[in-house]
């Protein structure tokens, strides 16, 4: 196996190498955000100085630098998750608008009264509103996969839940907010067998798993740029063609239309019918490099050096007093959320924080799985692959004297 | 006769600027937060929690003669420790006192942090609080 030097890989990553409140940044907020490494910012400022237009329409040399250039973001993305084709990757805001898309446009056109859609217990807020948004407006309903103690789904009640009236399963690939990886391939094929689609919320695995839209027979995909390496404000769209050749159009603009006239307009092919107006040139075209970037490692060994601290960190965590893990399933990313007897999570972010420690504390956007194990919130520490065993120490040593100060 | 409001604040710099780091500092904070008597069961509401904190924070006020008196309470001692001070500087004051009041001790205290406008740091929503509290009464 390939190792990783971690010291090199760090000063890829301008932002790493700073002191916050004195003491040296240690970012563990990545299920939040990933850092950029250098080569993504230089994309994005080589872009503004040299090739910005606006693409797909000019004829001058600037905007077809820009278009050939955007255009080479949508294939890598392809190559990345493995899609038939690079007209199946749509752009969007980011997973959250991904996941509207899809519920205001398949959603729109497939849901009728009484009709199930299943998300899980593990979702984040993204993808249960977009779906009672629809569901109400359709008169449809929403089912919810049970989660047991460790965090895993349960998938006995998946089954039962699974009939001929069920549309859509809308699950997330990596729960954000402890980590648990899901059987998606299992749960996938198990929808299809009851003639029911899947969309994946891959906000949590795209970073992290090798993920092959074909092999697991994904039909929708989302995910955001920025939780890979990449600029925030951008998001990926993947659908099965025929489902994406089915869905009326979502915004109504430029660049989304062939022929208009005010008797009545038609609309573009794939994947231009879902992107309304100027598109998010620049980010995309410094996602390209984002991507490059990873590709430039195995990465399973990138994941193995996660996996790695997380094993670290769970050791070390679990012989503090009065800690406990939130989420102990057997497959999990490096994503440790945990509480402490008698304290509150936001006392223990704002001191952390006071040590140059960046964590999440809350709810992290799920209430309804806080509400299943009786929390108002947990710390969350989450790893990439830049973070290192000595960073864990001096977390840990905050730690304890953080619980000092507030016991 | 009471502290006005900016020799409260006054008093607070004084107390604070006798720590050298930040950890001190926040044990002293943390332990305002602890004095804090718990605010009764019967005004921790729905209607006296301050939205916009990462923990629940509730803040009772009530007009005692043509003064206004503070009563909180919050889940985070951090959070208890701010309100507490905030409500020996604003508590006990006429509405007019209160409304016009400019918190600079916040800020030479090195707490502005907690002013941050994220959907984690709730100060500037109890400041807020408190002085549509002080409105509501002097309308009346």
């Amino acid at each position: 196996m390939m190792t990783l030097d971690i010291h090199k890989i760090r000063q890829d990553f301008p932002v790493l190498d700073q002191r916050v409140n004195g003491s040296p940044l240690i970012y563990f907020d990545n299920a939040a955000t990933t850092q950029k490494p250098s080569v993504v910012m230089e994309a994005l400022s080589h872009y503004y100085k040299t090739d910005n237009a606006n693409i797909h329409r000019g004829l001058h040399t600037l905007a077809e630098r820009a278009t050939a250039a955007y255009e080479l973001t949508r294939t890598k993305i392809k190559e990345f998750i493995h899609a038939p084709s690079s007209d199946q990757i749509i752009f969007t805001a980011g997973t959250t608008g991904s996941i509207n898309l899809v519920a205001q446009t398949f959603g729109r056109a497939n849901f009728s009264k009484g009709d199930k859609i299943l998300i899980s217990n593990l979702e984040h807020h993204s993808n249960i509103v977009p779906w009672q948004m629809i569901a109400e407006e359709k008169g449809a309903i929403i089912e919810v996969i049970p989660v047991d103690d460790r965090g895993v789904l349960d998938l006995e009640a998946y089954r039962n839940l699974l009939d001929s009236r069920v549309k859509l399963v809308a699950v997330n690939h990596v729960s954000n907010a402890i980590g648990t990886i899901n059987p998606i391939a299992e749960m996938i094929q198990l929808a299809h067998a009851h003639g029911a689609k899947v969309l994946i919320d891959g906000a949590q695995s795209i970073a992290h798993l090798d993920v092959d839209v074909q092999k697991l027979d994904i039909d929708f995909f989302a995910f955001s740029a920025h939780k890979l390496f990449g600029p925030t404000g951008l998001g990926v769209l993947y659908g099965k063609r025929e489902l994406l050749d089915s869905m009326p159009p979502y915004q109504g603009g430029g660049e989304m239309i062939k022929e208009v006239s005010f008797e009545g307009t038609t609309y573009n092919e794939l994947p231009y019918k879902f992107e309304a107006g100027t598109p998010n040139i620049a980010d995309v075209i410094a996602f390209s490099a984002a991507i490059d970037y990873v590709n430039g490692f195995s990465k399973e060994a990138l994941f193995q050096q996660e996996l790695a601290l997380l094993a670290y960190a769970t050791e070390q965590l679990s012989v503090i007093p009065g800690l406990r893990i939130v989420g102990t399933a057997a497959d999990k990313i490096a994503v440790i959320s945990f509480v402490i007897d008698g304290l509150h999570p936001q006392d223990i972010g704002v001191l952390l924080d006071k040590f140059g420690i960046a964590i999440r504390t809350g709810h992290h956007c799920v209430q309804p799985l806080m509400k299943r194990y009786g929390l108002v919130g947990t710390c969350r520490a989450s790893f990439a692959f830049y973070n290192t065993f000595e960073e864990i120490d001096l977390f840990v040593k905050a730690l304890g004297r953080t619980i000092n100060m507030l016991q | 006769m009471a502290y006005s409001i900016q020799e409260t604040q006054n008093e607070l710099i004084e107390e604070f600027g006798l720590f050298d780091d930040w950890a001190d500092k926040y044990e002293y904070l943390i332990d305002l937060g602890k004095k804090l008597p718990s605010l009764s069961e019967a005004f921790k509401t729905e209607e006296n929690v301050i939205k916009g904190c990462q923990s629940r924070v509730w803040l009772h006020a009530e007009k005692q003669g043509d003064h206004l008196v503070f009563e909180a309470d919050s889940e985070a001692v951090i959070v208890k420790g701010l309100i507490s001070m905030l409500i020996r500087v604003l508590s006990n004051h006429t509405a007019e006192e209160i409304m016009k009041a400019d918190l600079y001790f916040i800020d030479q205290i090195g707490m502005s942090q907690h002013l941050a406008q994220t959907r984690s740091n709730g100060l500037l929503s109890m400041v807020k609080q408190m002085k549509n509290y002080a409105l509501a009464f002097s309308a009346k």
